[in-house]
């Protein structure tokens, strides 16, 4: 089936998100719409998927104009979405979630027809190589299991077009590889395929055509044969390095050193077992892995956010297990959190508050418990114009900024400590490739400037354009520890879980 | 059209502007209440007319004089609204000046205890906690502020000073205990809250049976009028009701304004209020914001409490927080949450309280028409969308985040 998008434009009050965009996806083809965060890729699918009325425009599938007024429309003529957050129910099976909305009944009863449920799940899952067990609970599946059973839900329900939302942001590398290889066969068995990514890598491997988008507008078509450079700079608007410059690393003195860090869970799950590690002056160790193998417990039971079960942290030789978060904070570490909206940021705080999130007690910012606006402002004028913060004044709200210009301001009040050590969390998460470059500049900079510097990432790209050493994670343990030159395969293969007696 | 185009371009930019400082407004919740309390007027106003028996009278008849039913509708509604304004706010038909103001220092009086806790639980709600206790703590604390009152007897001054303090104490150990339960393991202040109050009520119920509580000479539950040095003063003379508690509250409510937007304290009573997390991740302790959020509004509720044992109520009966506490949670709503606004609606509501009495005798409706009112007040304000759609606003600017 083909489908065509003729002028699509969606307005949010003032703000245009599409302005007149026209692409055809031919079937049997996969078209990528390449774009930053916050381009209006996702806002023009769900117009398509009907989640949205455009204001002007019109969808065309097969050339006549169809109208949808919600995704039970679009996907009765023939329209598939994968979401980005899934759309599963985790306590049930992988059949009664392909079911779901279009449940199947028979007899005098009206029960449930879970067989042919399961034959559908079985033909879909063998047709395409899957391996989808249909009785497995959702919720027991890794995440790359759960994206499929979210297709095998498209392709049940005879989807001839299919749109991905940036479907790799949650894969480990071979995941990607598995995805990569499905879309493949989707488009040869004639599915109109539309991947939604900023990942360039992608692009290349598999599109056929790509689309780029910037700020709601269409602002170039090119082919994969189209090198990243180039598809950079259509998507930034300026050109763009790929690399991230700097020097070989030279480590000075340990800095941090983690001991035999232990971490039980609430629940009883051994989240962080067992891990050491040392941090160097003037080095940056990233850790790289799956998200969930405890990438995030280490750097929360760095901080003391959460406690250690058994082993012990020390900066500088001095322990800091114990302490309140506070004074780890205040004995020299800067703190990025993975989660930015959720730990870093009070979303109705203005800018400038933000900015003093954790120093707002100490002077100039305020003197004897009272706050003294004047010098929190000064400092925020001066944070917002150093690290380019994109707002219309320091006085509006974190929340009214895009994910890049958060992220900014969490490192802008990071930075602005003198810091032995920092930690970042994926400090590039949804960031578009022009902040991604700021901020690795920023990182090498203290870097260079004598803090030791902790990165967790589950993007390798970024961990191998950052890193002096590259510690990869699985199951709560460090794999190994390995040298930024390691190969993208190993380094794939160790965050599977295979150990590797490489060290650097 | 391209002719004239150019021209007008710098028009229209302007236009636009105006155009979006309107929408701001339009958008802005503070519209929202204003209309809130228009569309409860005029929702209250078909109550009145189907409720005044002229207009039903009338109404008997209304296919062959229908103009009857529309006078009396008409009479029933000036008549009501006239006395609201006349028990609310000037009386106009007074021999004197003074007869002719003392509703409105009425309306301030009955303000006073609902600034005091309307302030205490909008620290409360800005810190992220749903405190309901304030009706508790008002008990206690006027419970303490009574004792005081009645059972010492200090140099005047001094007496009303200790008394004040005593309300102060008792509201704030009724606001400690649930904020430290919160704080320490999680009970929920809604329900432990709520618990508090009936605790409180019951109390003071039992205390009123004892002896020492009781006035000489009388077997009704009531305490002894508490020593006249232990009583707010009348600050307009004795002809009018309004008294030193109020003067107070207005204090308060700049106190509490710099406490929150001045202080460190403040500061971290927000954050911890708007995200907890990245409170906790800045390195804020949480639970000492929680306790100390919970002990400064029960503070504020028990001079809520001494405004009504030492200014208005004088002796000490189980009705002595009337519903004062509970309708501190509209107050606070209706406020935002902002010392400014919540005296405001505190006078708001002290004015339609006030004005029930007046309501009865003069256009004899019952006093129940204006609890119905506020009660309406608060459904539209809990419910914008309903608001926006009765007078057409536009709904508010989809943020950018939408669009990622």
């Amino acid at each position: 089936m083909k489908l065509e998008l003729r002028g699509i434009t969606k307005r949010f009050g003032d703000f245009t998100a599409n302005d007149r965009i026209s692409i055809t996806v031919e079937p049997g083809t996969v078209h990528a719409l390449l774009g930053e965060n916050g381009a209006g890729k996702s806002t023009l699918m769900n117009v398509l998927f009907g989640l949205y009325q455009a204001d002007e425009g019109e969808v065309l599938l097969d050339d006549n104009v169809v109208r949808f007024a919600g995704p039970g429309d679009a996907m009765a003529a023939g329209i598939g979405m994968v979401h980005q957050h899934f759309m599963l129910v985790h306590p049930f099976t992988v059949a009664e979630n392909v079911m779901l909305g279009h449940e199947v009944v028979r007899g005098p009863a009206r029960l449930l027809d879970l067989d042919q449920a399961r034959n559908n799940v079985r033909e879909i899952s063998d047709r395409f190589g899957f391996h989808v067990d249909p009785d497995a609970v959702v919720e027991d599946l890794p995440v790359g299991s759960q994206q499929r059973v979210e297709i095998i839900k498209a392709l049940s329900r005879r989807a001839e077009v299919l749109i991905l939302d940036e479907p790799t942001a949650v894969l480990t590398p071979q995941e990607t590889d598995e995805l990569l290889a499905i879309v493949r066969q989707l488009r040869d068995s004639g599915t109109a395929v539309v991947l939604i990514t900023h990942k360039l890598r992608e692009v290349q491997e598999i599109a056929d055509k790509i689309t780029v988008i910037r700020r709601g507008k269409v602002v170039g078509t090119a082919l994969p044969t189209a090198s990243r450079e180039e598809l950079a700079s259509l998507m930034v608007g300026r050109a763009v390095s790929m690399t991230v410059d700097k020097a070989p690393a030279t480590p000075g003195d340990v800095v941090l050193s983690v001991k035999d860090l232990t971490y039980v869970d609430q629940f009883g799950v051994t989240q962080l077992d067992s891990v050491s590690f040392d941090v160097r002056k003037g080095e940056i160790l990233a850790i790289a892995g799956v998200q969930g193998n405890g990438q995030t417990e280490i750097t929360e039971a760095i901080l003391g956010k959460i406690p250690a079960t058994s082993g012990q942290v020390f900066l500088d030789g001095d322990v800091i297990t114990d302490l309140p978060i506070k004074d780890v904070l205040m004995s020299g570490i800067g703190f990025v959190p993975e989660d930015r909206t959720e730990d870093g940021l009070v979303a109705g705080f203005s800018i400038a508050n933000n900015l003093v999130l954790d120093i707002f007690d100490r002077e100039p910012f305020s003197k004897n418990g009272v706050l003294r606006p004047r010098a929190i402002a000064e400092s925020a004028e001066k944070n917002v114009a150093q690290f380019d913060v994109r707002t219309t004044s320091i006085g509006a709200t974190a929340a009214s900024l895009s994910g890049g210009n958060q992220q900014k301001v969490v490192l802008a009040r990071e930075l602005s400590r003198q810091l032995k050590l920092l930690i970042a969390s994926q400090p590039t998460r949804g960031l578009d490739v022009g902040s991604i470059e700021f901020v690795h500049s920023r990182i090498v900079a203290e870097r260079d400037g004598g803090a030791a510097v902790l990165i967790v990432s589950s993007e390798l790209d970024e961990v191998s354009a950052l890193a002096d050493r590259i510690a990869v994670m699985f199951h709560g343990r460090i794999v190994g520890i390995v040298g930024p030159e390691t190969s993208r395969e190993t380094l794939g293969l160790m965050m599977a879980g295979a150990s590797t007696e490489v060290s650097a | 059209m391209s002719a004239t185009a150019e021209p007008q371009a710098p028009q229209r930019t302007r236009s636009d502007e105006a155009r979006s400082m309107l929408r701001e407004i339009a958008e802005s919740s503070a519209l929202v209440i204003v209309l809130a309390i228009v569309a409860s007027l005029l929702l209250g106003g078909i109550l009145i007319v189907l409720a005044d028996p002229d207009v039903q009278e009338a109404a008997g008849y209304f296919f062959s004089r229908p103009a009857d039913t529309l006078s009396a509708a008409w009479d029933a509604l000036s008549s009501a609204y006239s006395a609201m304004f006349a028990g609310a706010v000037y009386n106009a038909n007074a021999a004197t000046f003074a007869g002719a103001i003392k509703p409105f220092t009425q309306t301030l009086t009955v303000a006073t205890p609902l600034i005091f806790a309307g302030l205490g639980l909008g620290m409360g709600f800005r810190a992220g906690l749903f405190n309901i206790g304030a009706q508790g703590q008002i008990i206690i604390g006027a419970t303490l502020g009574a004792m005081v009152g009645f059972m010492w007897h200090l140099p005047v001054g001094l007496h009303l000073l200790v008394a004040i303090l005593a309300c102060v104490l008792g509201g704030s150990i009724w606001g400690f205990i649930p904020g430290f339960l919160k704080a320490r393991t999680g009970a929920h202040e809604v329900i432990t809250t709520i618990m508090l109050n009936y605790i409180a009520l019951n109390l003071v119920a039992y205390l009123l049976t004892r002896e020492a509580f009781q006035r000489p000479g009388s077997n009704n539950p009531q305490t002894p009028v508490i020593d006249e040095s232990a009583q707010y003063p009348l600050i307009l003379g004795s002809q009018f009701p309004l008294h030193l508690g109020f003067v107070l509250a207005i204090a308060a409510a700049f106190g509490v304004w710099w406490l929150m937007e001045r202080s460190t304290l403040g500061f971290q009573f927000r954050a911890v209020g708007a995200n907890p997390q990245a409170a906790k991740t800045a390195g804020m302790s949480v639970p000492r914001a929680i306790i100390l959020v919970m002990t400064i509004a029960g503070a504020l509720a028990g001079l809520a409490g001494s405004a009504q044992i030492l200014g208005t109520q004088k002796s000490l009966t189980v009705d002595i927080a009337a519903s004062f506490g509970f309708d501190a949670i509209t107050v606070a709503l209706l406020g935002r949450s902002r010392p400014v606004g919540i005296v405001l609606a505190a006078i708001l509501f002290g004015g339609l309280r006030a004005s029930g009495p007046t309501l009865q005798v003069q256009a004899g409706l019952p006093i129940d028409i204006v609890l119905v009112m506020q009660s309406l007040i608060v459904l539209f304000i809990a419910a914008p969308p309903l608001v926006r759609f009765l007078f057409r606003l536009p709904s508010p600017r989809v943020v950018k985040e939408v669009t990622v």
